[in-house]
């Protein structure tokens, strides 16, 4: 009987460690940020902004160290070719051949939006640490994309914040945001994200395609799909200082 | 009779003296603010249209409705073929196409890194011709404070006040930042040739002015505008004509379901023009409206003081066998005399000062720092032919109306007691 006893609470015990159903709304972000972030990483992507008049497609490839430091590097199409941006923390800077210039993006000018796409500099200097800048809570359990998920509500733990509340469809095998709401402080809605595809890469489950909408703007929204990325390949220090911008 | 009852106004001052001080008061304030009001509107629809509506705008359907963020992604195509046309179709107005957009203004310390920076607006027009139309019509040359007239491409001008805050002056390299048409990112250098002073707080803080062809290759907007905007050959803007050219205009295109199709606005139309007018004009009535019942109520009491001191005149007259009617309407005539001279009195006194405040104006540059409409920071008045007459409205029919509601007391005498009344 003794015996039976220990057994039932070893397998309580290890049930409620495992059982995802278990886990608080804090764990499950701190999860999900896990998934994201990385030491080191390498990307190339498309950017495919879909605008009132037309299609345009932006590619480029990025450089990225923990959370803090970012290199970007456009590589197409020709008007674009060569500009480089870097975020060293909340600052970012930029950098054009054509004028041979280097210019501090700050102030209004962070929430204007990236080459015409529908997200701004601002999303780009986002830390990604979700569950260090938001308080989260699981509303309900329901499937997405034929995938179960939590759909999470987020509030600002800080004041400083592009957006203070969220709502998120996190995938709950694969700890993967599937689709986000993003609202403004008073409760409009301000943008949209949602994953077509993902992809199991380096151990962990990555987006390969994403679209993203400004809720301000018409307009199909701009897609964006990763074709390379590789985790923890050491980064050079020196891409991501300001001289590298200039070479 | 008007002989008769101009003599008793003036040998018995008295009945005069007052109410005509009254009315011409009333007449004065009346004419005053007018006048101001119509100069602030006259100048309103003058620096609106000179910089930002013309008289009529043509822009795409789309453009019009972000107009505020200033879309050119939504700009409209092939230009000049539109603008040779509207000037084909509609000669009496000067065409012009005009490119607004905003971003971000940078200049550069000794490594080429930000030294500082700030928001811009930018306005493109056509700057190279020397007798160009666009130059005249913000009055370039006039407002120039430093340097000179952009002579190449790649050359702007800046605000006095812009240049103030960013510490740099003509000759200087500065880098706009923005953003081209079809969205890609723009880094320009544009040399500064000069610095303006407009004197209208909203533009003079944080404009460049552009020769409309660096705009184009700097915006990617090879024949492309955002605005063709037409002005009248006197610039004298007349609604009903701008609203019959918009009207035929905008039926050419009213099957198209294309956003990108242009459409015809008026100056009335943009910038919530139409509301502002109406609201001052609702709100001008309102005050004349007041106005005159505020002077009727005093008139009407010094009617009554008058009356109780012309009340043994009244009295003879009544026993004399004046009837009470012809003496009711004698008052009103008197009245109307008295309100007749004291708004003429009171129009000529305002018109005064309405012409000081025409020519001269006030300036209010502190007040206007953080306003933002197009508004000249030195506001004046403005006569028009209605200033001549509109003081005699309030005037003439708050007397007669003041005169009419105390006179209303012959009635209420009783001949029967008059002679008793004497004899006490």
């Amino acid at each position: 009987m003794k015996n039976q006893i220990i057994i039932l609470a070893v397998l309580s015990a290890i049930l409620c460690k495992y059982s995802p159903g278990q886990l608080s709304a804090q764990k499950i972000l701190e999860k999900t940020d896990a998934n994201i972030i990385a030491d080191n990483k390498y990307f190339k992507s498309k950017m495919i902004i879909h605008s009132r008049r037309g299609s345009r497609t932006i590619v480029s490839q990025s450089w990225v160290k923990g959370t803090e430091k970012s290199f970007t590097e456009y590589l197409a199409p020709a008007r674009e070719r060569g500009i480089k941006m870097l975020r060293i923390g909340d600052q970012l800077w930029m950098y054009s051949p054509r004028t041979d210039r280097t210019i501090r993006i700050a102030g209004h000018m962070l929430r204007q939006s990236i080459m015409g796409s529908d997200l701004s500099y601002e999303d780009f200097m986002e830390d990604p640490n979700l569950s260090k800048l938001y308080n989260a809570a699981i509303i309900k359990e329901e499937n997405y994309l034929n995938r179960p998920c939590w759909v999470m509500d987020l509030t600002a733990a800080i004041e400083d914040i592009a957006y203070y509340k969220r709502k998120l469809w996190i995938d709950r095998e694969r700890f993967l945001v599937l689709k986000e709401e993003l609202f403004a402080r008073s409760g409009e809605l301000l943008k949209t994200s949602e994953i077509r595809k993902v992809f199991k890469t380096g151990g962990r489950w990555y987006p390969k395609h994403m679209v993203f909408k400004d809720a301000m703007k018409k307009g199909k929204g701009t897609e964006i799909i990763i074709e390379d990325i590789r985790f923890n390949e050491p980064v050079d220090e020196y891409r991501l200082s300001r001289a590298f911008l200039k070479r | 009779m008007i002989r008769f009852l101009l003599k008793g106004i003036i040998r018995d001052r008295s009945r005069s003296f007052f109410p005509g001080i009254i009315v011409s008061t009333g007449v004065f304030i009346t004419v005053v603010m007018y006048c101001w009001v119509q100069g602030i509107f006259n100048d309103m629809f003058s620096v609106t249209a000179r910089f930002q509506t013309g008289h009529v705008k043509v822009v795409t359907r789309a453009y019009h409705e972000e107009e505020k963020r200033l879309p050119n992604d939504l700009a409209l195509l092939q230009s000049d073929s539109l603008s040779a046309a509207l000037q084909q179709q509609y000669p009496q107005i000067i065409w012009k196409e005009r490119i607004r957009f905003a971003g971000l203004l940078d200049v550069p310390d000794e490594n080429g890194e930000t030294r500082v920076q700030g928001p811009v607006f930018g306005m493109a027009l056509n700057l190279l011709t020397r007798d160009a139309f666009d130059r005249k019509i913000l009055d370039l040359e006039m407002t120039l404070t430093a340097g000179h007239m952009p002579d190449n491409t790649g050359e702007i001008l800046i605000t006095e006040q812009f240049a103030g805050r960013l510490n740099i002056q003509p000759g200087d390299t500065v880098t706009f930042m923005g953003m081209t048409m079809y969205g890609s990112m723009v880094m320009q250098n544009l040399r500064i040739s000069g610095t303006v002073k407009f004197g209208i707080s909203t533009m003079d803080r944080s404009t460049i002015i552009v020769d409309i062809e660096t705009a184009r290759e700097m915006l990617d907007m090879q024949n492309a505008a955002g605005e063709i905007v037409g002005f009248f050959r006197d610039f004298i803007y007349r609604n009903e004509t701008a609203a019959d050219l918009a009207g035929e205009f905008n039926r050419n295109y009213s099957h198209s379901g294309d956003e990108f199709a242009p459409t015809m606005l008026t100056l009335v139309d943009q910038g919530g023009l139409r509301e502002i007018m109406s609201y001052t004009r609702t709100m001008m009535a309102v005050m004349i409206v007041i106005f005159m019942f505020i002077l009727s109520v005093i008139l009407w009491n010094t009617g009554l003081i008058g009356g109780i001191r012309r009340y043994r005149e009244i009295g003879i007259r009544l026993a004399m066998g004046e009837p009470k009617d012809k003496l009711y309407f004698t008052m009103i005539g008197e009245a109307a005399l008295i309100g007749l001279f004291g708004s003429a009195i009171g129009t000529v006194l305002g018109l005064l000062v309405a012409w000081y405040l025409q020519r001269y104006g006030v300036d209010l540059t502190g007040v206007m720092k953080n306003v933002n409409v197009l508004l000249a920071n030195k506001l004046r008045a403005q006569i028009t032919p209605v200033s001549y007459f509109v003081g005699f409205i309030p005037g003439m029919f708050a007397i007669i109306l003041g005169t009419a509601l105390s006179g209303l007391g012959i009635y209420k005498r009783s001949t029967a007691s008059l002679f008793k009344e004497f004899e006490e």
